[in-house]
């Protein structure tokens, strides 16, 4: 009991401060990914805002990594155009409760710890093709447009990054905003705002039930995108977490957060808004800001709704020129650009991963196959390496008449082959040895290739003598679950 | 283990004193002496740095940052530790002590105590600690804490110390009191400085004879013995007499009575801890 009050006291007022502004600096940076998504999947902004209301206050209460930001972002709204396009916005929100509920199901059964499979290189190139996606979606508001977009969208880039050196108390993106909309409205520049762009939120969001008939039509329609929605979502939050995890020196429960993301946008759908999961860049910020704690989650979306909502008026008249520029910031934050220049010193393998996972990503705007491409390109590059350890040594008897090999490594489906070729079998030879005990047969393709070869030395005339095949065989067993005792290990290791 | 007195050092301006009293009751009580230097890990407030703004290479930077700042401190802390330790040593040995140790140790005051506590007869203290220096009615946050949890004589220091040349016990008759009476009898510790027995409170019979029996008890133990008995509040009769006959350290009994009381009435430890310009020797 004490130890719970503690606990809470500790995730959620332990840094008050902190949180409190650190929940302002984020709020600002969440509202421009709402507002600039929301029209890139075809709705109205006060779908994203009121999505990035709810999932972030709901997070901050289910989540299992405090100081982490979850709302709407950009990764779910790009899996989300064509369902808005040819269904309309009943079967979004539709689709975005199934996706809390596959991710809520996700947690239940700990999937969470599947992000093993997860290597480093296929993460790297998640967060780069995410920065990518975020940078690529600002283009449409940067192309057939006069001069002063561009002047705009540059002096607000160059607000954000140098005001900083000016003072660090006033967060930059909140000066670039009131800063270009000040200019805009002082002379009458005629550029695109806010406003334009669809309705905001003009009340407090309120619980309403899709419209849509409850059958298996409806289901056979939503249920894609959702899995889509429910795997990157978590892959996202998964990431962010371990991220949020290395710069606080902490520790987060990841099956909890899997059920949070999915009780988060089940919330969601049910206020009228989009599914959402966390954010690198935003994450980023709260933690540079000073943000640990859950309060930080929690005030981050209760200024968000706040500000759209009581200075909605205000918000209208915000150039789209100044979310573009905070939206470049954020995707140049979350960009990995140390992966670049490891690019050469890194494995070419692991190189190649990572960078087939951004081009797929880019060109199908789907980050669930980019991380499906990436990790099976890992897989294999490691079973390449590790079939490549293997070793078969011959040597003939002193009579003459029989030849003994000696097969040291791993076999199995991508060293097949080469096993098979290593035999010399035009050697016409009274009688042959093969000693396996120091090999590991670890599929029915390894045992496949031995058969393989001792029919073809059969077929020569020659006898053929297995030496230590059980043992060889032990890892074919499914549950080769013996990695865990050291006599084991040495079995496999080394004998 | 075998037994040392344990001083309590961080660096505040009562370290010296704290030093000096070690050094002092090592000397008289022939014990070893060992330094203790307890770092904390605190939950650092992070850097503010509101400015919102993400670029090149945000991540790697902040991570770097972040481990720069834990690692920094960490490091100058131990450092910190070590030169106090050092300092402290040094003193000690200059003041006749043979080989005294340190203790550097990470984690809070109190329970690094309680760790120690079956290996220290006699705990040294200051009064208030390094956070605590500005306020000076207040006392330091842990001492309190460490009294209670401690079943050890425990000696408080103010910002300088002295040998002293008389001392006092404060005497109320209570199981407390008697036990701290022996323990004076007993150790070797004020063994021929001149003993003044103080009681406050109405001069009743029964008040003179527990005196009485009390001042036999140190007389038989060969200490100059004074034994009085003052009207008046405790805190303030017993003050008024240490400035009047000069006394320069005070022995008494340490919160005899339950949390609730002192919740309720305050406790005279308490308020002697605060009020004293002197070196306290707390008996539990």
């Amino acid at each position: 009991m004490i130890h719970a009050f503690r606990t809470i006291r500790n995730t959620w007022f332990s840094n008050l401060r902190g949180d409190a502004l650190a929940g302002i600096v984020v709020a600002l940076a969440l509202i421009p990914e709402a507002i600039a998504f929301s029209i890139i999947a075809g709705v109205d902004p006060k779908v994203g805002l009121y999505a990035s209301f709810c999932i972030a206050v709901v997070s901050a209460f289910v989540g299992g990594r405090p100081g982490m930001i979850s709302a709407a972002t950009g990764a779910m709204a790009l899996l989300m155009v064509t369902l808005v396009k040819t269904h309309g916005l009943e079967y979004l929100l539709a689709a975005t409760l199934l996706t809390g509920v596959l991710q809520m199901l996700a947690g239940a059964l700990r999937l969470g710890s599947l992000m093993r499979f997860v290597s480093r290189s296929v993460v790297i190139g998640f967060v780069n093709a995410l920065a990518i996606l975020i940078f690529l979606a600002q283009i449409p508001e940067l192309t057939a447009v006069g001069w002063p977009v561009y002047a705009l969208v540059a002096a607000g880039l160059g607000l954000i990054y140098l005001f900083p050196y000016i003072t660090r108390v006033v967060p930059s993106p909140l000066v670039c905003i009131v800063a270009l909309t000040a200019f805009t409205m002082l002379f009458g520049v005629d550029v695109r705002t806010v406003g334009d762009m669809g309705a905001l939120p003009d009340s407090l969001p309120i619980f309403l039930l899709p419209d849509l008939p409850l059958t298996f039509e409806t289901l056979a329609i939503i249920f894609p995108y959702a899995v889509t929605l429910a795997v990157v979502g978590l892959l996202e939050s998964m990431m962010t977490a371990t991220i949020v995890d290395d710069l606080t020196d902490s520790s987060s429960n990841k099956n909890r957060e899997c059920v949070g993301q999915g009780v988060a946008n089940i919330a969601s759908g049910f206020l009228g808004g989009m599914a959402g999961c966390a954010m690198i860049g935003q994450s980023i910020i709260n933690i540079k800001s000073g943000g640990r704690g859950r309060l930080s989650t929690l005030l981050a979306g209760v200024y968000l709704l706040l500000m759209v909502v009581f200075l909605g008026d205000w918000v209208a008249r915000i150039p789209m020129a100044a979310l573009v520029a905070v939206m470049i910031m954020v995707a140049i934050g979350t960009f990995s650009w140390e992966s670049i220049r490891n690019l050469r010193k890194n494995p070419a393998s692991s190189s190649i991963v990572m960078t087939s996972t951004v081009v797929v990503v880019v060109a199908t705007h789907n980050l669930a196959l980019g991380v499906m491409v990436g990790v099976l390109l890992s897989a294999l590059f490691f079973a390449h390496k590790i079939g490549r350890v293997l070793h078969i040594g011959s040597s003939l008897s002193a009579d003459g008449l029989t030849r003994h090999y000696q097969v040291t490594g791993q076999v199995f489906f991508p060293s097949a082959e080469r096993f098979i070729a290593s035999f010399d079998l035009k050697e016409a030879i009274e009688r042959v040895q093969i000693d396996v005990s120091r090999a590991h047969f670890w599929d029915i393709t390894a045992i496949g290739a031995l058969d393989k070869v001792i029919i073809k030395f059969r077929r020569e005339g020659t006898e053929v003598e297995i030496v230590g095949l059980n043992k060889a065989s032990e890892t074919m067993v499914d549950r080769f679950a013996v990695h865990d005792k050291p006599e084991a290990i040495e079995a496999l290791m080394g004998h | 283990m075998k037994n040392r007195i344990l001083a309590c050092i961080d660096g505040s301006s009562y370290s010296t004193a704290v030093c000096d009293a070690a050094a002092w009751s090592a000397l008289r009580l022939e014990a070893p002496l060992t330094f203790l230097h307890v770092l904390h890990k605190e939950q650092a407030a992070p850097p503010v740095d509101l400015s919102g703004s993400i670029g090149l290479g945000a991540r790697e930077s902040l991570l770097e940052e972040l481990a720069v700042l834990d690692e920094k401190r960490g490091k100058l802390a131990r450092e910190q530790g070590q030169q106090l330790l050092g300092a402290a040593r040094l003193r000690a040995r200059t003041a006749g002590v043979t080989d005294p140790e340190g203790l550097l140790r990470l984690g809070g005051l109190v329970e690094t105590l309680t760790g120690q506590e079956e290996s220290t007869p006699l705990l040294v203290l200051g009064k208030r600690g390094e956070a605590a220096q500005v306020a000076s009615e207040h006392l330091g946050s842990h001492l309190e804490r460490v009294i209670r949890s401690l079943q050890r004589p425990i000696l408080v220091t103010p910002s300088e110390f002295r040998p002293p040349q008389r001392v006092m016990l404060a005497f109320d008759a209570s199981p407390t009191a008697r036990k701290a009476l022996d323990m004076v009898a007993a150790s070797p510790l004020f063994r021929g400085l001149p003993c003044h027995l103080v009681m406050v409170g109405a001069d009743t019979a029964t008040a003179s004879a527990d005196l009485a029996r009390a001042r036999q008890i140190l007389e038989m133990a060969r200490f100059e013995t004074v034994a009085v008995i003052l009207p008046g509040e405790p805190e303030a009769a017993l003050s008024r007499y240490q400035q009047e006959q000069g006394i320069d350290l005070m022995i008494m009994g340490a919160y005899g009575h339950s949390r609730i009381r002192h919740l309720l009435v305050g406790s005279t430890t308490t308020a002697m801890l605060r009020k004293s310009t002197i070196p306290l020797l707390l008996l539990r």
